[in-house]
């Protein structure tokens, strides 16, 4: 069985800050990491491949050449295998876009039973790519799993709901997107760290993947950035003084004095 | 819109490299170069002091979109209960509707679901689409998919809205890719252009450390997902009327790849965040779970409700539901007691646009406290106490 | 950063012990340790998942067959955030795996050096005793051969992990005779008749890894537990400390990080007379100073370990860089306190306990003045 994950590698927005004074990003020493969602999608997949260690676990993702840095990270976890989609042709890609790429990668890395993503990136927080190579692959997927029980052609999972969870059984092959609930991914090791430098990446450009120009990138997104800006900040409020009685009086004189008790 | 180096303006001087959040930018012999990651943002265009990066029109031919009319809103339903944020899509479409000049209608897939209806015309749909079939009892990905995508290729509607819920996040991207159009993730804000009559979608991105404006000029339907909590409700008006345009869908043998087995309803209290007049957080600042039981007895005092950082979530204090801010709900109570949390970027995206927000820390450098209406120093153990003491004093009404 | 020295591969591993040493590693979990002085389990367990016990060992060992600068830079992580810890991954990689590396034949090597490297057994190395520190020649713990066995009698102390271990390398003469070259190394069982340990010791830092001394009372030891020959003891015990220290050193530079860490920190949002009292000259420059001499005791470090990398004798820069970087790191410990000011004093703050983590750099694994006369030894010995 070859479960492919795709994965993405992200700025840590977490750590990104806004300059207070100029309202802009800084950037400056923010890591590229693996996307968190997408950890535990591998994990996910890993954790299949511990019980039947004839499960092949394969990476892809699409980025700029960078991206292998992630791809080894994923290697060291354990994967298998790691596929790069790398052109300029793929840059300016919208989701919908970026769905008609992957979703090309993974025919050529062709015979998957099961497509692992994490359910959204933090650096875009979208949660459409996932569904959407699954539209174009016409494969099920279920979106948001929070439990996976691998079954003969089939698997049943727990999709995620905001009140509970649906228990879902579906057919392979199938796409599912993980939430972190899922597990927690386990860290790399250093022996294969060491392994993961001695292996080839494959990297693939559009004619690799048999995609016209047209269609992937900036050219085949249909969504556009009109404009973007840091949000404005509120004004600093009103800090209180005193000891804490004081402070805690002060605080519900002001509720009550704006009609909130 | 790509953006464009102009070779001849670039002095070289890296200030967009630094500015790029997503490090798309290189320079090559002195002159900026925009590569692959480049996701069109513009802050670079803002950035460079000699006006040498602008966003150019790739000049593709405008598709004909005149025979898409109409806003439409997936009227969200689960047992036969419309979703709140249905009746927030129908407030915000009914403002778009009337901006572009069009009618404001409403898609209903279910089964039997027919007492919904008169509720979407009474919260101001124009029409009702509605799909009733047992196969549409339970949202499946493949049954909704195939119901309202043959419907979009049907009437044609020129803007479709969906809530941002497990649901709408699992529906909304299918429909785009079959309709081969684009979707704008989680808006808070939605405006129509007076000019192009497009629509344009403000969302949080990057974290929430971004807010992008986005557009889908050539293709239609133009679709987004909405934040719940964030529109406001569409007002009842009793005894509104409309037309009801029924859905056949038919479904054959192999259409629906997925089988609910089981509904599993957490028993935890159902979380009404969005719903919550008052929200008492907690963050790491509490130190430990049971730190949620002092907040509770202060939320209780407001007849509200309790909720947390993804910092205690992450930590395990508490349930994800109870989790504000970007990865988690967007809420505006009219108060919000953020106690031993230290407002990252990402907490204050689901809650700066609450009424009134009283932050307590031992910190006084939080950064919570520059988003803070009201602002208390001090060891929450103690001060909510002192609250709540206070809270005691004050004449019932 | 010290790119020159370090590849990729290198980076990964760094985030490795990083994104480890900041998740398992945390305050709670810490203070703990202090409080019951008993390190636990599942955190070695994982510590062994993710190869840090066998950094540079071979995989045909069970090691990860990294090198000497990976070695370095998962103590520095490790260290960063906790003193103790770091002993924890130093001892199988150096200490107690290194004899065994250097002399075990392939059965010893299969027996002692495979489950300590991924973790199922601990094991201690033995050389100093009450009246032997620096001075190994003066061991005066015994091993006298009767048959196909060794009867040990003696008293090693300040046995690292002694009473944590299954098996220690302990250090006895053969020859009393003979100095030096009577020296002969032993792998001996702890848990064999004839072998107990002391008191755990009551120490002022890196509490939660206990120490103690280890007694032997006609100890019973089969031939086939003797490393090397009789009186390769001596030559062993140096060369597994020669580049034993630099885990010490590395040790150094990450507690001395920890310590500038915390020292930033504190000084950007403690406020006195209206301002960050890191805006006063007074404390911005010893911020500079404890930067300054960090950066060049990474340096030092790091060049010694691409030196054992690149196959260089690096005795000298080893001893160089664990003088150096233990000496520099109280130096910097010392100032982070300073700065804390009151806070620096009590227990609830980090760098209390960095402060005392510390202060035994300079002296195990070779006293500062050790590496001194190593320094000036090679250089006045022609």
């Amino acid at each position: 069985m070859k479960i492919l994950v795709c994965v993405k590698q992200v700025p840590d927005t977490n750590e990104v800050k806004i300059d207070p004074v100029k309202g802009t990003l800084i950037r400056d020493g923010v890591p590229s990491i693996l996307n968190p969602d997408d950890a535990n999608a591998l994990e996910a997949a890993l954790q299949l491949k511990d019980k039947d260690n004839s499960i092949v676990v394969d990476v892809i993702t699409m980025g700029p050449p960078q991206a292998t840095y992630m791809l080894r990270e994923c290697l060291a976890m354990g994967a298998d295998n790691a596929y790069l989609l790398s052109d300029r042709a793929f840059g300016g890609a919208d989701t919908c876009a970026t769905s008609t790429t992957i979703a090309a990668g993974i025919k050529k890395v062709g015979d998957v039973d099961v497509i692992f993503a994490g359910r959204q990136a933090i650096d875009g927080d979208t949660a459409q790519v996932g569904p959407q190579v699954a539209q174009r692959l016409n494969l099920p997927v279920v979106t948001y799993v929070q439990d996976i029980q691998m079954g003969d052609g089939k698997v049943t999972v727990q999709r995620q709901m905001e009140d509970g969870y649906e228990l879902i059984e579906v057919q392979t092959p199938c796409l599912l997107t993980c939430v972190k609930e899922l597990n927690e991914p386990r860290y790399m090791s250093i022996g294969a760290i060491v392994d993961a430098y001695k292996k080839e990446i494959t990297v693939w450009n559009h004619e690799d993947v048999e995609l016209d120009p047209a269609d992937c990138g900036l050219n085949a997104s249909p969504t556009q950035v009109f404009r973007s800006f840091t949000p404005p900040q509120k004004g600093k409020g009103e800090m209180l003084n005193g000891t804490i009685d004081e402070m805690a009086g002060a605080l519900v004189g002001k509720l009550v004095e704006k009609h909130l008790i | 819109m790509a953006i464009k180096v102009i070779l001849d303006k670039c002095k070289g001087c890296t200030k967009c490299v630094k500015s790029c959040p997503f490090t798309a930018i290189t320079m090559e012999n002195k002159k900026a170069v925009i590569g692959a990651a480049c996701t069109g943002c513009g802050q670079c265009v803002d950035t460079c002091p000699f006006g040498a990066i602008e966003k150019a029109d790739d000049g593709k031919e405008a598709a004909d979109l005149s025979a898409y009319h109409g806003v439409w809103v997936f009227a969200e339903q689960r047992d036969g209960k419309l979703m709140q944020v249905a009746r927030e899509l129908l407030g915000e479409g009914r403002k778009l509707a009337d901006a572009v000049g069009c009618e404001l209608c409403a898609v209903l897939c279910g089964s039997e679901v027919d007492g919904i209806i008169n509720d979407l015309f009474e919260f101001g749909a124009d029409k009702v689409y509605y799909a009733n079939a047992p196969e549409l009892k339970q949202y499946t990905t493949d049954a909704y998919t195939k119901t309202i995508y043959e419907a979009i290729t049907e009437y044609k509607p020129e803007i479709v809205l969906l809530g941002a819920t497990h649901i709408g996040r699992d529906l909304g991207p299918c429909l785009a890719v079959r309709c081969n159009t684009g979707l704008t993730a989680d808006c808070t804000k939605l405006e129509i252009n007076p000019e192009t009559k497009g629509i344009m979608q403000t969302r949080p991105a990057f974290g929430g450390n971004l807010m992008a404006t986005i557009v889908c000029p050539n293709h239609r339907p133009q679709m987004s997902t909405v934040r719940p909590g964030v529109m406001e409700k569409a007002k009842r008006e009793a005894g509104r009327r409309g037309e009801v345009i029924e859905l056949h869908p038919t479904f054959a043998e192999g259409d629906i790849r997925t089988k609910v087995l089981e509904v599993v309803k957490s028993a935890k209290e159902m979380v009404s965040l969005t719903d919550a007049e008052v929200i008492v957080s907690g963050g790491m600042g509490l130190g430990k779970a049971e730190g949620f039981e002092l907040l509770k007895k202060l939320a209780d005092k407001f007849g509200g409700t309790i909720a947390s950082s993804r910092a205690a979530v992450d930590a395990g204090w508490i349930d994800h539901a109870y989790q504000v801010g970007q990865t988690g709900t967007t809420v505006k109570p009219k108060i919000y007691f953020a106690c031993g949390i230290s407002g990252a970027i990402q907490h204050a995206a689901g809650m700066q646009n609450s009424g009134l927000i009283v932050a307590i820390n031992t910190n006084e450098n939080a950064p919570i406290f520059d988003i803070a209406d009201i602002g208390i120093v001090g060891d929450l153990y103690k001060v909510i106490p002192a609250i709540i003491e206070e809270m005691d004093k004050v004449p019932q009404k | 950063m010290a790119e020159a020295f370090f590849t990729e591969q290198h980076e990964l591993i760094r985030k490795l012990a990083r994104d480890f040493a900041e998740k398992e590693l945390t305050k709670e979990i810490l203070d703990e340790v202090e409080e019951t002085e008993v390190f636990p389990e599942e955190i070695l367990d994982k510590m062994a998942k993710a190869g840090f016990f066998g950094v540079k060992i071979p995989k045909e060992l069970g090691g990860q067959g990294a090198d000497a600068r990976s070695y370095v830079l998962v103590m520095e992580e490790i260290a960063r955030v906790s003193g103790v810890a770091s002993i924890y991954v130093s001892s199988p990689n150096s200490l107690s795996g290194g004899p065994l590396l250097l002399a075990g034949n392939d059965e010893q090597k299969e027996k002692y050096l495979r489950p300590v490297v991924t973790g199922e057994k601990k094991l201690a190395f033995a050389l100093t005793e009450p009246g032997a520190g620096s001075d190994a020649g003066a061991v005066a713990t015994t091993a006298r051969r009767e048959g196909d066995h060794y009867v040990l009698n003696g008293r090693k102390c300040f046995i690292t992990m002694a009473p944590l271990s299954d098996y220690a390398v302990v250090f006895a003469k053969t020859d009393v005779t003979k100095g030096n070259k009577g020296l002969s190394a032993f792998v001996v069982d702890m848990h064999a008749p004839g072998v107990s340990c002391g008191k755990p010791e009551n120490k002022m830092g890196v509490v939660g890894c206990a120490t103690s001394d280890i007694i032997l009372e006609n100890a019973i030891v089969p031939v086939e537990d003797r490393l090397g020959e009789e009186g390769d003891g001596f030559k062993i015990a140096m060369q597994t400390l020669n580049t034993g220290r630099l885990g010490v050193a590395a040790q150094s530079i990450g507690v001395a990080q920890g310590c500038l860490d915390e020292a930033v920190k504190y000084a950007k949002e403690r406020k006195q007379f209206g301002r960050p009292i890191g805006n006063f000259q007074a404390i911005s420059f010893m911020i500079a100073e404890m930067a300054t001499k960090l950066e060049a005791a990474k340096q030092l470090v790091y060049k010694a370990a691409y030196m054992m990398d690149t196959r260089q004798d690096a005795t000298l820069n080893a001893s160089m860089a664990k003088y150096y970087a233990s000496e520099v790191c109280n130096e910097i410990a010392q100032k982070a306190v300073q700065i804390h000011g009151g806070y620096g004093f009590i227990k609830d703050y980090k760098i209390e306990r960095m402060f005392r983590d510390c202060r035994v750099f300079t002296i195990y694994e070779g006293t500062s003045q050790v590496q001194q006369m190593v320094i000036s030894g090679k250089l006045l010995k022609k």
